[in-house]
């Protein structure tokens, strides 16, 4: 059986599924209450001088009958006195003493950060986390992505916390930068023991189209809020490989952004994260996702044979490159099956207006199922991924792996288009309907 | 002569005493949906390309494009898209046999993935449209030029509605005093409400703005005469007569009665229409499921639905008669009515075994039997209107008596005259009557602007 367990720069939890800091995390009744779920750990909502915020709080991106597959927020952080959550903080270490309990904390004054560490300290913490991330209403403030947006600030701040810090420092980086590697470089240098991303990502959720004001509303009025859920998975995916692969960072990364279940944390640590936090799809389904995440994780681990989840970080990075190194005489075709086919035509008509006009109706109208023209066929993978049948379009390796050339290689042999019309073009032999055949198509 | 009993169980269904009752017996197979349900059901929509739905529709209405309309919460534009299409759209949703047209062919079907809820959603867009009142169409400026329009069925209705939107002035001659023809009289209440079908009418009334003469039969040859003087085109949207006779003994007794009959004075009159306890339905096409269901729902103890031919050749769609199964209707085959039996009053039916021999139905010799009932129900087809459509000069009728158009304007041979629905298609769809009626309004237009 797989063990689950992890030590985190540190820190040390039951399994890696750790409560991100948040709403969920508002209060010592939820986070034991999560803990008696299943949660490994948890990072408490972020403390500091408290705040004061506004109804409503939230919006959401709904994809069809999905319900906030992206999620915004404009709520600050822990609006409840420093008191009040520290010993609701020791309670809870009182009674899940091997749980991982973080505080996560958002000060401005190197006297305060000094205050507030030796404080969350003496209450029982397990580690700290800086929010350096939060890209709304407290960045205005000089706090928050204020300070994760400047690395040489965010260094600072890191060494000052260094100072009163007896506990593991986890600096949570903002996504709103152009290189993430930076501040992530800056944390190092701070002296920090692990990095924690993403933080959400500026945002207007979308638009009131009635009352022409942003979400979420407040009265007439709105602002921008920070972007999470599942539709910021592929951006903090790969902020979390940059940092991974990157030779000036190398701190452990506790994997944030879209995690709602056991696939997409195996995704997270397949490319680099040795921790993970959740908090939208909590905020969604409730502690209870817990049950699945780690019953998935575990046949996972089982089914490919990993003992622990040290073995499985970072075991994607290898294969990620740049695009320079990438295999050109690698040919894959679509391939539909006629058994599986429903005959939605959708693959035919994404490729046809989307992309290659590699797929072709039969002219028997009572045939629905098209086919691929593999002469034009370029391998983009576009109609598998509009097929609605599972397995019904399936890419078929040609090249027989023989030859392998990139174009960093083809540049070094000077073997690449360098002019306007050079007949080294990829797409010259692809065949492209004259424009008028356009206007000839039946309606 | 060997006698059939059916045992007589605890029937399923209460004679209805109120009308909460009835509305219990008849509840409807395709409820409104509500705007939950609508939203859910309109995001599985694959928007193929090229879509079997389209295709299979009669009126081809753009599915693909209204079920994404209701799911963007464009309701209204929904609705648009289908009444452009069939100006018949509400009711259409509720009384389509989907299940065999735009529902049958979803894609999803092979990969035994229900189908989409498409009639449900088309009534759910056009009902939102209907309450709202809205008025998705503007008729053009008015032309001096009228036509008249004979019958206010859905064949006369989509035709007057298309030619009012070219600003055509247009009078509707109805016999009876309701519109919608079949809808209101012949389809059975499970399917769709009265109310619901007149609120559709009186909607597009409000749209569009023609006029229809209730009580108003157009029977005889002056009848005819004065129209042609006071119109410049006639539309044909008579339908179909009353049930043919069996030519069988004991077809005048009480409680022997016609399908369309039997369905009318349900619809009209509900609670007041009588069944018996033990009825026989004749015939194997659909109006004979109907009619079969709607006995079964008003309370008769059994029923039973004679064929005179196999299953397989029964006319009726397949989902029909799982409607009538599932309401406790017994189905015998091969079994073709001699007489029917009583004195005074209908006691039973005698019938003869048939088979198929040489493609030919023949009844087998000395296998004669009958059944004890109090009721007969005989829905064995609708007569043809060919004594009146002979007043018409120059009308040609097919060798079935269906009138004979041409297929892309809907013109009969007397150029004045045009015809759609069940008089000209032999008895099909509502849906086929709109898309006709739809198509000779644009024939009477260039007809029209030639003259």
């Amino acid at each position: 059986m797989a063990d689950l367990s992890i030590n985190f720069a540190g820190i040390k939890a039951p399994n890696p599924f750790w409560l991100a800091s948040g709403p969920p995390t508002n209060s010592g009744y939820q986070v034991m209450k999560a803990f008696d779920a299943g949660w490994g750990g948890a990072i408490w909502k972020t403390m500091g001088i408290p705040i004061i915020n506004v109804s409503s709080r939230y919006g959401a991106v709904n994809y069809r009958d999905t319900r906030m597959a992206g999620f915004s927020n404009i709520e600050l952080i822990s609006d409840r006195p420093l008191k009040d959550n520290l010993n609701e903080f020791e309670e809870v270490k009182k009674h899940f003493p091997n749980h991982a309990l973080i505080a996560s904390l958002m000060v401005q004054s190197r006297k305060e950060w000094h205050q507030i560490v030796t404080d969350v300290q003496n209450a029982g913490a397990d580690g700290l986390e800086l929010n350096f991330g939060c890209p709304h209403g407290m960045c205005e403030r000089g706090m928050g992505s204020a300070v994760g947006q400047e690395p040489e600030v965010l260094q600072t701040v890191t060494s000052w916390v260094m100072e009163a810090a007896k506990i593991p420092v986890i600096v949570k980086l903002t996504p709103n930068i152009s290189d993430i590697t930076e501040p992530a470089q800056a944390a190092r240098r701070g002296g920090a023991n692990a990095i924690s991303l993403i933080n959400t990502i500026q945002s207007l959720i979308g638009v009131d189209i009635d009352h022409f004001v942003t979400f979420p509303v407040v009265g007439t009025q709105s602002t921008h809020g920070g972007y999470c859920g599942p539709a910021v998975k592929p951006i903090a995916l790969n902020m979390v490989k940059n940092c991974a692969k990157h030779p000036g960072v190398q701190l452990p990364i506790s994997g944030i952004g879209g995690i709602e279940n056991w696939r997409d944390a195996v995704e997270f640590i397949l490319v680099g994260a040795s921790s993970l936090q959740v908090c939208t799809s909590v905020m969604h389904y409730g502690f209870g996702i817990i049950r699945e995440l780690k019953s998935g994780l575990e046949c996972y681990m089982d089914e490919k044979g990993f003992k622990t989840i040290d073995e499985m970080v970072g075991k994607a990075l290898p294969n990620i490159t740049a695009w320079e190194h990438l295999n050109l005489e690698y040919k894959i075709v679509a391939s539909i099956s006629d058994e599986k086919c429903i005959g939605c035509q959708l693959c035919y008509i994404a490729c046809e207006d989307g992309a290659h006009q590699a797929i072709e109706l039969s002219a028997d109208i009572q045939n629905r199922t098209p086919k691929i023209n593999e002469g034009n066929c370029v391998g983009c993978n576009l109609c598998s991924l509009v097929c609605p049948v599972e397995g019904c379009i399936t890419m078929i390796r040609k090249d027989d792996g023989s030859k392998t050339v990139t174009w960093h290689e083809r540049t070094e042999a000077q073997n690449i288009p360098t002019t306007f019309d050079d007949t080294l073009a990829g797409g010259l032999a692809h065949h492209v309907p004259h424009p008028t055949e356009a206007l000839k198509r039946r309606k | 002569m060997e006698k059939i009993n059916f045992l007589l169980s605890m029937a399923e269904f209460n004679i209805p005493k109120t009308e909460e009752g009835f509305c219990r017996n008849f509840g409807q197979i395709k409820p409104l949906m509500n705007t939950t349900e609508a939203f859910y059901e309109s995001s599985r929509c694959l928007f193929c390309y090229d879509a079997p739905c389209v295709k299979a529709c009669p009126a081809s209405i753009d599915i693909p494009l209204f079920i994404r309309q209701i799911h963007t919460n464009n309701i209204f534009g929904a609705a648009k898209t289908i009444y452009e299409s069939n100006y018949l759209g509400n009711a259409c949703g509720k009384v389509c046999p989907t299940e065999v047209l735009c529902e049958g062919v979803c894609v999803f079907k092979k990969q035994k993935i229900k189908s989409l809820e498409i009639g449900r959603l088309q009534t759910f867009a056009t009902t939102t449209a209907i309450v709202h009142n809205k008025k998705l169409f503007a008729v053009s400026e008015n032309k001096r030029a009228k036509v008249a329009v004979i019958g206010a069925g859905p064949a006369g209705i989509a035709c007057a509605c298309e030619l009012r939107l070219h600003g055509y002035l247009v009078d509707i001659y109805e016999e009876k005093a309701q519109p919608s023809g079949l809808l209101i009289h012949g389809v059975a209440p499970y399917k769709i409400e009265n109310l619901e079908i007149t609120t559709e009418i009186n909607y597009l009334q409000s749209i569009f703005g023609f006029t229809v003469h209730y009580n108003w039969p157009i029977k005889t040859k002056t009848d005819l005469q004065k129209l042609e003087k006071t119109y410049s085109a006639i539309f044909l949207g008579i339908g179909l007569g009353n049930t043919r006779s069996l030519n069988i003994r004991g077809e005048d007794l009480k409680n022997c009665i016609g399908a369309t009959e039997f369905i009318e004075h349900l619809k009209l009159n509900r609670l007041t229409t009588g069944v018996g306890k033990k009825v026989v339905v004749l015939g194997g096409g659909n109006t004979a499921m109907d009619a079969a269901s709607d006995a079964a729902r008003m309370g008769a103890e059994a029923v039973i639905l004679a064929y005179r031919g196999n299953k397989a050749e029964m006319k009726a769609y397949h989902f029909e008669y799982e409607l009538a199964k599932n309401v406790g209707v017994k189905a015998i085959f091969n079994a073709i009515p001699l007489a029917i039996t009583g004195n005074g009053q209908v006691s039973g039916v005698k019938f003869q075994k048939t088979q198929t021999q040489n493609g030919k139905l023949q009844p087998v010799a000395g296998s004669e039997f009958s059944i004890d009932c109090d009721m007969v129900i005989k829905a064995t087809g609708q007569k043809k209107q060919s004594d009146f459509l002979k007043l018409i000069d120059n009308l040609k009728l097919d060798d079935l008596g269906r009138i004979v158009t041409q297929a892309e304007n809907g013109q009969t041979t007397n150029p004045k005259y045009f015809a759609g629905g069940d008089a000209r298609n032999g008895g099909t769809e509502v849906v086929n009557a709109a898309a006709e009626g739809k198509l000779a309004a644009k024939g009477i237009v260039d007809f029209l602007k030639e003259m």
